[in-house]
């Protein structure tokens, strides 16, 4: 059953959808300095990322996976190079302007879930509806990851899948456009990796937002549209996923 | 409540110690700024009120002897409004349960209210009646320190006779708001009073029929002071003008004055102290908090909370702290201000004297905490908003540690890896281990500053009382009488030594600067009413010329070996050029002093005194008292070891209790800043801590580290901790010194002892707080996450 369905989203979703592109990225180059060394995090990326898509960024650590996401997230800013959300162009946002962008678009998953530990799940999540235009209510959120019963739990008091789950409820409730996740299962066992991952495809399936994965996983691309492999901060190539499998049925 | 909001909270909850601590610092600050302001503010009140209502002249002048024709004169000066003349004399009173006599000051009043001019508020009983003689009205300082109440009498020695005075009103003066014997330092309410009594009565008993001694003079609010001065001194000088002064020499204003300068003085001190230490208190403790949280700060920014939602939220978290160190502060500084002021209602007699809270206090309190919350915690404010979200993703770079200058030396053999690690840490982070200390040695400046007074004043005791004054009793002749009176004392019962001197009204000019002062005549070595310099050693009397005390000195602006002009004020009045030869020390007033044999001859009288210093056998005081209160000849007796017992018990009930309240606001602050820097440390390290422990480090020896590293900031902070106390000090006693009282600096060895241990105490304190915090690590769990 899992794998018909797997087969009816490969069909629906065309290989290269024609002129949805949600974001165009042109000739990225980030140089950053950590401590006293200059890290080549990027070497001119170009990329499109389409409507509804799932796709996974592959890479080795270093390789810039993650300083791309930042870019497309408006957390970061490339040193050179031009990206474009729909018709905006992220690389001409102020602050004020990437922060908006932010709060209104897109919706971030970290390796290391960053919740607020003073805060309960449901708070948690509450934290992005409490800005967000048009969110999901809290507990709905929760829900749509499988975690209704634990809202009223601090972080503490959640093993580190559930604590992911809530870092997905979270940057889904704002309903976003796009979901950005950055080693989303890069701290758990597979058992609670999977789950998160069948979290993540729910999402990108029920809502269509726009799904990017990075992970170093090769397994996990399994699961994505498409697949961007990256190597020292180019992207080496690009892999079109024509079977598609169920989050539940990977294992690594 | 947002969750942002639900944040801040949980957050408070947790560091509430560290937060709790700040606040409480902020709060003494606020409070001691809200005691003063409120005070300063409360006694110009009443002092504005007391004034304008019962008629507090601006002119004060004396004379010997004056007919009344002269008051019409008085009051043709232009620019003067009303005038009032009196008899006011000094006398010795028989004060019933009183061993040693008492003296008084009794002023003449009219049958009727108002007076025209300083008017009496009695606050019981009746004015004196024609047809009762005897009857006083009598301040209410000496009857609440005796416990009289109308019907109470008393004895005084008018004009040589023993009369005996019945007390029929209990009343204020708004020249006797501070009521202290011209010469004394404090009030002695018991032994000094001031008696009104009617002018039909006290004229004739002092041979003033038609005539009077003293004037008070109010003038308009455009007329020129000095001139008034300088008129009223022309028409005066013919009948024994002492000198008209204003204001600003009355006894009693002069006092209030300099009370007001010192609170406004303490207004601005202790308040910067703790608000200063209140900032860097918040400094540490949010630094660390916007580090500490730097992925939290991320997160929000990803999800898409703007710079200033994130500023406003550490924003809040430091207007939360001040608010309520302001709420506590505003508490605090209320009661305080309460029993202040209560204690100044025994020295300053008021009809109406409450504490009330300033608004403008309040309001500057609450701006001053805001401030320092806000100065304290700009800084990391400012970091947490500008944070680089993808960057605080990024795991930190190692920090950036070298070999330490030490260890470049080729030292590092003195250390262990404790010790290096110790060193390394210090000296990677040099501002803020000078931070520390800068707040350590602030610590033990404010624990200085807070109980050194009281060493000073026991010095000053002994100054005024052993070092300077070794006589145990003075005594005033009514008139200036010739050597037998000397005899005449020397000859009372008990007196083992008799000093008699020659004092008289003067004016002392230098340049355009003048003060009335009255010029005191010793023997060219005294022994008794010794004179001292700056390094206390005796000086004995000039020939000619004149010792002047350093408080004068200033106010003259004169140097030793600059020529003053000594005009004299009674019997020839000559004038005369003369040498300052040196300037003496005094804590208290200003005085000048000659030799007495050249102030007889200055006045061309013979071997005239006007009193005398004696020592006496203690076995013999009472006799000799009970024969002092009977002896017509004598005005007044000061007696050194009542004045002594006054003085001690006034400074063992209102110095001891400022000195309670300022140690433990400086204990709060040692406390607060040592206990921040410690647990900031431990919060910092713990990741490099907890990794020790996990490679064999016992418990002990990773304390070793942390603790190690607060006991050099501790040690290296001591010293000028020591000095910034001495300079603060310093100020201090400008601040407090008026023209009446000036405090010496004088800071005890145990003063400094006693803030050194308090400050060990504090990082003893600190550290075993601390160090249940490492025996506290979660080891696994803290190397679970990022470093």
């Amino acid at each position: 059953m899992a794998r018909v369905t797997s087969i009816a989203m490969a069909t629906r979703q065309p290989q290269a959808p024609p002129g949805a592109a949600v974001f165009e990225a042109r000739g990225i180059t980030k140089i950053y300095r950590m401590g006293e060394v200059e890290v080549h995090a990027l070497r001119g990326v170009d990329l499109d990322l389409y409507a509804a898509e799932m796709v996974v960024l592959l890479g080795p650590s270093g390789s810039g996976k993650s300083t791309l996401l930042n870019i497309l997230g408006g957390l970061d800013v490339p040193t050179a190079g031009a990206v474009h959300y729909r018709d905006h162009d992220l690389t001409r946002f102020d602050d004020a302007a990437l922060t908006r962008y932010r709060r209104d678009h897109v919706g971030f998953v970290f390796q290391f879930y960053n919740l607020i530990p003073s805060l309960t799940a449901a708070e948690n999540v509450s934290l992005v509806t409490d800005i967000a235009r048009d969110p999901l209510p809290a507990r709905e959120a929760l829900s749509l990851v499988g975690l209704a019963d634990r809202a009223d739990h601090f972080p503490s008091q959640l093993s580190g899948g559930e604590q992911q789950r809530v870092a997905i409820a979270r940057a889904v409730a704002k309903r976003p456009e796009v979901l950005l996740c950055d080693e989303p299962t890069g701290a758990l066992d597979v058992k609670t990796g999977v789950l998160v991952l069948e979290a993540i495809t729910t999402i990108n399936r029920e809502l269509g937002t726009t799904t990017a994965v990075i992970t170093h996983n090769a397994v996990i691309s399994q699961i994505a549209d498409r697949v961007i492999s990256l190597s020292a901060g180019r992207i080496a190539s690009v892999q079109t996923n024509d079977h598609k499998v169920e989050a539940g049925a990977l294992t690594w | 409540m947002t969750s942002l909001h639900r944040k801040l909270l949980r957050d408070v909850a947790r560091m509430w110690p560290q937060l709790a601590a700040a606040a409480l610092v902020i709060a003494c600050g606020i409070a001691t700024l809200t005691m003063s302001l409120s005070t300063v503010a409360s006694l110009e009140r009443a002092r504005s009120t007391f004034y304008e209502r019962y008629r507090f002249p601006h002119v004060f002048a004396h004379v010997k002897r004056a007919p009344d024709s002269v008051a019409a004169q008085l009051a043709d000066i232009p620019g003067v409004l009303r005038v009032r003349t009196r008899v006011a004399v000094e006398v010795t009173l028989d004060v019933p349960g009183l061993d040693e006599p008492a003296s008084g000051r009794m002023i003449s009043i009219p049958d009727r209210a108002p007076f025209g001019l300083s008017e009496l508020h009695l606050s019981r009983g009746r004015l004196p009646e024609p047809g009762h003689p005897g009857e006083v009205v009598a301040s209410q300082a000496f009857a609440e320190a005796h416990g009289f109440q109308p019907g109470a009498e008393i004895s005084a020695v008018i004009n040589g006779r023993l009369e005996r005075l019945t007390i029929v009103g209990i009343g204020l003066s708004p020249e006797y708001v501070y009521q202290v014997r011209p010469g004394d330092v404090l009030p002695d309410d018991k032994r000094f009073g001031v008696f009104w009594m009617p002018d039909r009565e006290l004229a004739p008993a002092f041979d003033m029929d038609g005539a009077f001694n003293d004037i008070v003079i109010s003038i308009t609010s455009r007329a020129s002071l000095p001139d008034v001065l300088a008129r009223v001194d022309r028409i005066t000088e013919p009948w024994g003008g002492q000198g008209a002064h204003g204001r600003d020499q009355q006894t009693s204003d002069r006092y209030i004055s300099d009370e007001l300068k010192q609170l406004r003085g303490i207004a601005k001190l202790p308040p910067t102290i703790f608000l200063c230490a209140s900032a860097f208190i918040l400094n540490i403790v949010f630094s660390r908090l916007v580090r500490n949280q730097r992925e939290q700060i991320a997160a929000l920014k990803a999800f898409g909370y703007g710079r200033f939602a994130i500023a406003a939220h550490y924003l809040e978290m430091a207007l939360l702290v001040a608010a309520v160190g302001a709420v506590v502060g505003l508490t605090i500084g209320s009661r305080l201000g309460e029993i202040v002021t209560a204690m100044y209602a025994r020295f300053y007699r008021f009809p109406v004297f409450e504490f009330r809270l300033s608004r403008l206090a309040v309001v500057i309190a609450i701006g001053v905490g805001l401030t320092a919350a806000m100065l304290g915690t700009l800084a990391s404010v400012r970091r947490a908003a500008s944070l680089a979200p993808a960057e605080a993703m990024r795991p930190e770079a190692p920090p950036d540690y070298r070999r330490t200058l030490l260890e470049r030396l080729g030292l590092q053999r003195l250390f262990s890896p404790a010790g290096r690690m110790v060193v390394r840490h210090l000296e990677r982070q040099p501002l803020r281990a000078l931070a520390t200390c800068a707040g350590i040695s602030l610590a033990t400046a404010v624990l200085i500053v807070g109980s050194f007074v009281h060493g000073s004043l026991m010095y000053l005791i002994g100054f005024i009382f052993f070092t300077t004054q070794r006589q145990d009793v003075t005594v005033t002749f009514v008139e200036p009488a010739s050597p037998r009176a000397a005899h005449e004392v020397a000859a009372l019962p008990g007196v083992l030594e008799s000093e008699p001197f020659r004092a008289v009204a003067a004016r002392i000019r230098a340049g355009p600067r003048s003060r009335l002062q009255g010029v005191t005549g010793l023997p060219a070595r005294p022994r008794l009413n010794r004179v001292v310099d700056q390094d206390e050693r005796p000086v004995p009397m000039p020939h000619s010329g004149l010792l002047l005390s350093d408080g004068l000195a200033d106010i003259l602006d004169v140097r030793e070996g600059d020529i003053v002009t000594l005009e004299v004020l009674e019997g020839q009045r000559p004038t005369l050029d003369v040498p300052v030869e040196a300037i003496v020390r005094t804590y208290a007033g200003t005085a000048a002093y000659m030799e007495r044999s050249a102030i007889n001859r200055l006045m061309n009288e013979g071997d005239v005194i006007s009193g005398a210093a004696i020592r006496v056998d203690p076995d013999a005081r009472d006799r000799l008292y009970r024969t002092l209160k009977q002896t017509p000849r004598v005005a007044s007796v000061n007696i050194k070891l009542a004045a002594l017992d006054s003085f001690r018990k006034t400074i063992a009930e209102n110095v001891l209790r400022m000195r309670l309240f300022n140690l433990t606001f400086a204990s709060i602050i040692a406390f607060g800043v040592i206990y921040n820097s410690a647990r900031v440390s431990l919060a910092e390290r713990a990741h490099e801590l907890a990794t020790l422990r996990i490679l064999g480090f016992t418990r002990a020896e990773v304390s070793t580290i942390l603790l190690g590293e607060l006991a050099v900031l501790m040690l290296a902070a001591i010293g000028p901790g020591l000095l910034l106390g001495r300079l603060l000090a310093g100020l201090v006693t400008n601040l407090l010194g008026g023209e009446t009282v000036r405090i010496p600096l004088m800071i005890r060895p145990s003063t400094y002892a006693f803030a050194v241990i308090v400050i060990v105490l504090a990082t003893l304190v600190s550290g075993m707080v601390v160090r249940r915090g490492i025996d506290r690590l979660d080891l696994v769990a803290v190397l679970k996450t990022k470093g």
